[in-house]
C-alpha cells in the first residue's frame, strides 16, 4: 500500500493522520465542557427546566466525543516515542516538563471530575455537581494552554540552550512556555474551540426547528448559539489577522507560503485571491489577484516592499499548494462563519429568528464548519513550519526514529483502519443522539433507564436507533 | 555537591509510582474486560461495566503520566524504548482505543452492542498482553548504540516476553475478579469468587515462571537475588508473597467481600517491587541506567514542583470520585 515511501514520509504521514483525527474532539469537547457549564449555571440560577434538559441532552454527547478524545489523546502521548524519538531525546528536557504539567494539572482534573460530571448528579447534590462540570471545562481549558505553549516553542522558541548531547534545555521557563507566537496561538485556537461548538449547537438547533418552529429546547440552544457566532467570528477574525502579523514577524516563509509569494515584490505585494501554486516552476498560475492589498493587509500600506521565498534557500520551502489551499479555506469558512454571525443579528432583529427557514438551512449546514476551518488551519502552521520540527533549528528528517518503511507502514495501515471504523460508529451514535430533540425530562447518561436496560428491550427486533433514548 | 542524582532517583520512583498505580487501577478495568466473555448475561456485563464507567478515564489517565513523565524526565529512555517497544505499544493503543470507545458505545446502540462487548474483551486482551510483553522485553535486554535502538523489528518477540504477557493477563484477570467480588452481589458474585480461586492458582505460577525465568536472562539479575548480602533485601519479598497469598486464599474462604481485592493488589505490590530490585539502577536494563538518561536538573526540578503539589490533589479528588460512586452496583439501577 505504502511501498516507495521511505520512513519519514510515512513517520510524517501517520503524525498527520492520527492529531488530525484527535484535534476533531478536543475542538469540540473544549467548547461543549464551557456550554455544559454555562447550561448548568442557568439551571441552578433560573430554575427553568429546559436548561436541565438541555444540559442533560448534551452531556451523552459530550460522553461519546470525550471518549474518543481521550483514547485518540493517549495515542498521541507515545507518538512522540515510536516514530519521533530523535526528537523526543532533543526536545525532552525542555517541552517535557509542559507535557507533564498538561497531564497534571488538565487530564487528571478532566478525568477526575469526569465521573460525577456523567453520572453522579443525584449522587453529590447540585452544587458539587456543578462544580465537577466546572473543573471539567477548566480542564479542557488548561490543557490547551499546556498543549499549545509546546507547539508554539516548536514554531518560535526561545528561552533555550543546546547542551553536549545536542539536546534543548530551558534557560528561561517563562519565556520557554510564553514563546512569542503562544499568546496568539491560544487566543485563536480556544475561539476556533468555542466557535465549532457554536456552529455544531446551532447547527442540531436548526434541525429541529426546521421540523418544528415551537420546540422550546432547540429554540434555547439555536439562540444561544447564534449569539455566540455573531460575538466569536468577528473577534476570531481579529485574532487571526494579529495571528498571521505575529507568523510575519518570526516566520516569514511560511507567511509567504500562504500568499503564494514567490518573487518578493519591492514596491507593494499584490493579494493573489486564488491560483495554482506551483513549486517546481516557482510560480502561481492562474492567480486572481488585487494589486498591493497584501502590502496593505500584512504591512497596512499599500507600497511596502514584501520579500518572497526568493529570499529562502530552496531547501527551507515549505509545501506552497498545501499551505496556500489551506488558508484560503480557512479563511473562507470563516467568512462564512461571520455571515451567518450576521444574518442571525439581522433575522432576530426582526423578530424571525426561529422562523426564518433560510437561516436554519444556513446554520444546519455550517455544522461541520468549525471542524474543517480547524483542521486546515492546523494544516497552514504545521505544513507552512516545515521542513522543521523545532523552527530554523532541528530538520524533520533529523527526527525520525530509527526504524524501518515496513514498520511504521504496518502501523499506519493499522490507524487508519481502527480510526475510520471508530470514527464511523461514534459518528453515526453522535448524530443518533442529536437526531431527537431534547424533551421533558431528558435523563444524562445513567446506564439505569428501563428501556436502555438489557433484557428489556429484545435485542435483535428493536430498530435501528430504539436504544438511542 | 550537585542535587542532580539524587533528583534522578527521586524521579525514577516517582514514574515507578505512576506506573504502579497505572497497573492496579487500570489493572482492574483491564481485568474486568478480559473476564467478559465468562459473563454471557447482558444484565451481568451492564453491571460489570457500571462499576468501572465512572472511573476508568481517570485510570488511564495514570498511563499518560508514566509515558508523559518518562519522556519529560528521562528523555534518551524514552527515546531508546518506544522504538524498541515498538510494535507491543502500537497493539496495546489499538487494544485501549478499541475498549474505550465500548464504554460509551455500546449504550448507544441494541443491534451492535454483542460487537462493542467483543471489542471491549478483545482490546482489553491486547492491551494487557501488550503490557505484558513490554515489561518482558524490557527486562531481556534492548540493544543501544550512541543513543539510539539499535535492534530489530522482532527483538521484542521472545518466549520470555510471551510469558511475562500472559502473566500480565492472568494478573489483571484476577484484580479483575476481585474487584467484582468487592462492587457486586449474588450470582455475580458467587461467579467472581469461583473465577478468582482458578485465577488465583495461576497467579501465583505465573509468578514463579517469571521468577525463575528472569535470573536466566542475565547474570546481574542472578547475582542480584542470590548473592549475599543482597540476600537480606531479597529474600523477604518471595516470603511475602507466600504469606499474602495464604491470607488471600483464607479471604476468599471465608466470603470476605473487600479483602481479595486489597490483597491482590499486594500481590501486584510484591512483584512489582520484585521487578524493581531486579533493574535497578537501569531503566533500559544493562544498558542505560537513570543517570545516563536523565533530563538536565532544571526540567526535573520544575516537573518536582508540579508533582508534589499536585499529585496529592489528584489522589483526593481521585479518592472522593471512588468515595462517590461506592459500595455494591445494583444490577437494576446502575449507581442509585
Amino acid at each position: 500500500m505504502f511501498d516507495g515511501l521511505d520512513a519519514v514520509v510515512l513517520a510524517r504521514a501517520q503524525f498527520a493522520f492520527t492529531v488530525s483525527f484527535h484535534i476533531i474532539f478536543p475542538a469540540f469537547s473544549i467548547g461543549l465542557a464551557s456550554y455544559l457549564a454555562v447550561l448548568e449555571a442557568l439551571w441552578l440560577w433560573t430554575g427553568r427546566e429546559v436548561f436541565i434538559n438541555l444540559f442533560n441532552y448534551w452531556l451523552k454527547i459530550f460522553a461519546v466525543a470525550f471518549g474518543m478524545g481521550v483514547v485518540s489523546g493517549v495515542v498521541m502521548s507515545y507518538q512522540f516515542g515510536t516514530n519521533w524519538s530523535v526528537f523526543s531525546d532533543k526536545i525532552g528536557p525542555a517541552l517535557g516538563p509542559l507535557l507533564a504539567y498538561e497531564v497534571l494539572t488538565a487530564f487528571f482534573l478532566e478525568a477526575g471530575f469526569l465521573g460525577v460530571m456523567l453520572f453522579g448528579l443525584e449522587r453529590v447534590g447540585h452544587r458539587l455537581h456543578f462544580i465537577a462540570t466546572l473543573m471539567v471545562a477548566v480542564g479542557t481549558l488548561v490543557s490547551a494552554f499546556w498543549i499549545l505553549s509546546a507547539n508554539s516553542w516548536m514554531q518560535t522558541p526561545t528561552g533555550y540552550a543546546v547542551n553536549a548531547n545536542g539536546q534543548f534545555i530551558a534557560v528561561d521557563w517563562l519565556k520557554l512556555i510564553f514563546n512569542p507566537s503562544f499568546p496568539y496561538r491560544l487566543v485563536h485556537m480556544v475561539l476556533a474551540a468555542y466557535m465549532t461548538t457554536a456552529l455544531v449547537v446551532g447547527s442540531v438547533g436548526a434541525w429541529h426547528l426546521l421540523r418544528d418552529q415551537h420546540l422550546p429546547g432547540p429554540r434555547v440552544m439555536f439562540s444561544m448559539a447564534m449569539w455566540m457566532a455573531a460575538l466569536v467570528a468577528p473577534i476570531q477574525i481579529l485574532a487571526g489577522d494579529q495571528h498571521g502579523l505575529n507568523t510575519l514577524e518570526h516566520q516569514p516563509a511560511k507567511v509567504m507560503a500562504m500568499e503564494g509569494h514567490f518573487q518578493s515584490h519591492p514596491h507593494g505585494a499584490p493579494l493573489i485571491l486564488f491560483g495554482l501554486p506551483d513549486q517546481k516552476s516557482a510560480t502561481v498560475k492562474y492567480a486572481i489577484e488585487v494589486p498591493k492589498l497584501s502590502s496593505l493587509i500584512l504591512k497596512h500600506s499599500q507600497d511596502a516592499p514584501l520579500a518572497g521565498l526568493d529570499t529562502v534557500p530552496r531547501e527551507n520551502w515549505p509545501p506552497v499548494p498545501i499551505v496556500f489551499w489551506s488558508f484560503r479555506i480557512m479563511v473562507g469558512l470563516g467568512f462564512l462563519m461571520m455571515g451567518l454571525g450576521l444574518l442571525s443579528l439581522w433575522m432576530r432583529w426582526r423578530g424571525a429568528l426561529y422562523q426564518s427557514r433560510l437561516l436554519h438551512r444556513f446554520a444546519l449546514a455550517m455544522g461541520p464548519a468549525g471542524f474543517i476551518a480547524v483542521l486546515a488551519g492546523w494544516v497552514t502552521t504545521e505544513v507552512g513550519r516545515q521542513p522543521f520540527t523545532v523552527y530554523g533549528l532541528l530538520r524533520t528528517v533529523d527526527s525520525v526514529s530509527p526504524l524501518a518503511a515496513p514498520a511504521v507502514a504496518s502501523s499506519l495501515i493499522a490507524f487508519i483502519i481502527v480510526y475510520f471504523t471508530i470514527f464511523a460508529a461514534g459518528v453515526v451514535y453522535i448524530l443518533r443522539l442529536m437526531a431527537a430533540p431534547p424533551h421533558h425530562g431528558e435523563q444524562g447518561p445513567q446506564r439505569d433507564v428501563p428501556t436502555r436496560a438489557a433484557g428489556i428491550t429484545p435485542a435483535a427486533g428493536a430498530p435501528v436507533g430504539g436504544a438511542a433514548e | 555537591m550537585s542535587i542532580a542524582p539524587h533528583l534522578s532517583v527521586i524521579w525514577a520512583f516517582i514514574i515507578a509510582f505512576a506506573v504502579f498505580v497505572y497497573v492496579v487501577m487500570d489493572g482492574f478495568d483491564l481485568g474486568l474486560g478480559i473476564l467478559f466473555p465468562l459473563f454471557p448475561k447482558k444484565a451481568d456485563r451492564n453491571v460489570m461495566m457500571n462499576s468501572v464507567a465512572p472511573v476508568w478515564d481517570g485510570n488511564e489517565t495514570w498511563l499518560v503520566l508514566g509515558g508523559g513523565g518518562l519522556f519529560a524526565a528521562f528523555p534518551l529512555a524514552y527515546a531508546v524504548l518506544m522504538p524498541a517497544l515498538y510494535t507491543p505499544i502500537i497493539a496495546m493503543l489499538v487494544g485501549l482505543i478499541f475498549r474505550g470507545v465500548a464504554f460509551e458505545f455500546r449504550w448507544r446502540t441494541t443491534r451492535e452492542r454483542n460487537l462493542w462487548d467483543i471489542a471491549f474483551f478483545g482490546g482489553s486482551l491486547l492491551a494487557a498482553m501488550a503490557q505484558g510483553v513490554a515489561l518482558g522485553a524490557i527486562l531481556q535486554g534492548i540493544h543501544v548504540e550512541g543513543r539510539h535502538y539499535a535492534g530489530g523489528w522482532w527483538d521484542w518477540l521472545t518466549p520470555f516476553s510471551i510469558l511475562t504477557g500472559v502473566a500480565v493477563v492472568i494478573g489483571y484477570s484476577l484484580l479483575g475478579a476481585t474487584w467484582l467480588v468487592m462492587k457486586t452481589e449474588g450470582e455475580l458474585r458467587d461467579e467472581a469468587y469461583r473465577l478468582s480461586w482458578w485465577l488465583l492458582f495461576a497467579m501465583i505460577a505465573a509468578i514463579g515462571a517469571v521468577s525463575l525465568a528472569t535470573p536466566f536472562l542475565h547474570i546481574q539479575y542472578t547475582h542480584r537475588w542470590f548473592s549475599w548480602p543482597g540476600m537480606i533485601l531479597t529474600a523477604p519479598v518471595p516470603i511475602a508473597v507466600a504469606a499474602v497469598t495464604l491470607l488471600l486464599l483464607r479471604s476468599l474462604a471465608n466470603k470476605q467481600d473487600y479483602r481479595p481485592f486489597f490483597l491482590t493488589l499486594a500481590l501486584f505490590g510484591l512483584s512489582y517491587a520484585g521487578l524493581g530490585i531486579s533493574m535497578w539502577p537501569y531503566i533500559v536494563p544493562q544498558s542505560i541506567d537513570i543517570w545516563q538518561a536523565a533530563a538536565p536538573e532544571n526540567s526535573q526540578i520544575l516537573m518536582l514542583v508540579g508533582v508534589a503539589i499536585m499529585v496529592p490533589l489528584i489522589l483526593g479528588y481521585t479518592g472522593w470520585s471512588y468515595w462517590v460512586f461506592r459500595g455494591k452496583v445494583k444490577p437494576e439501577s446502575g449507581y442509585h
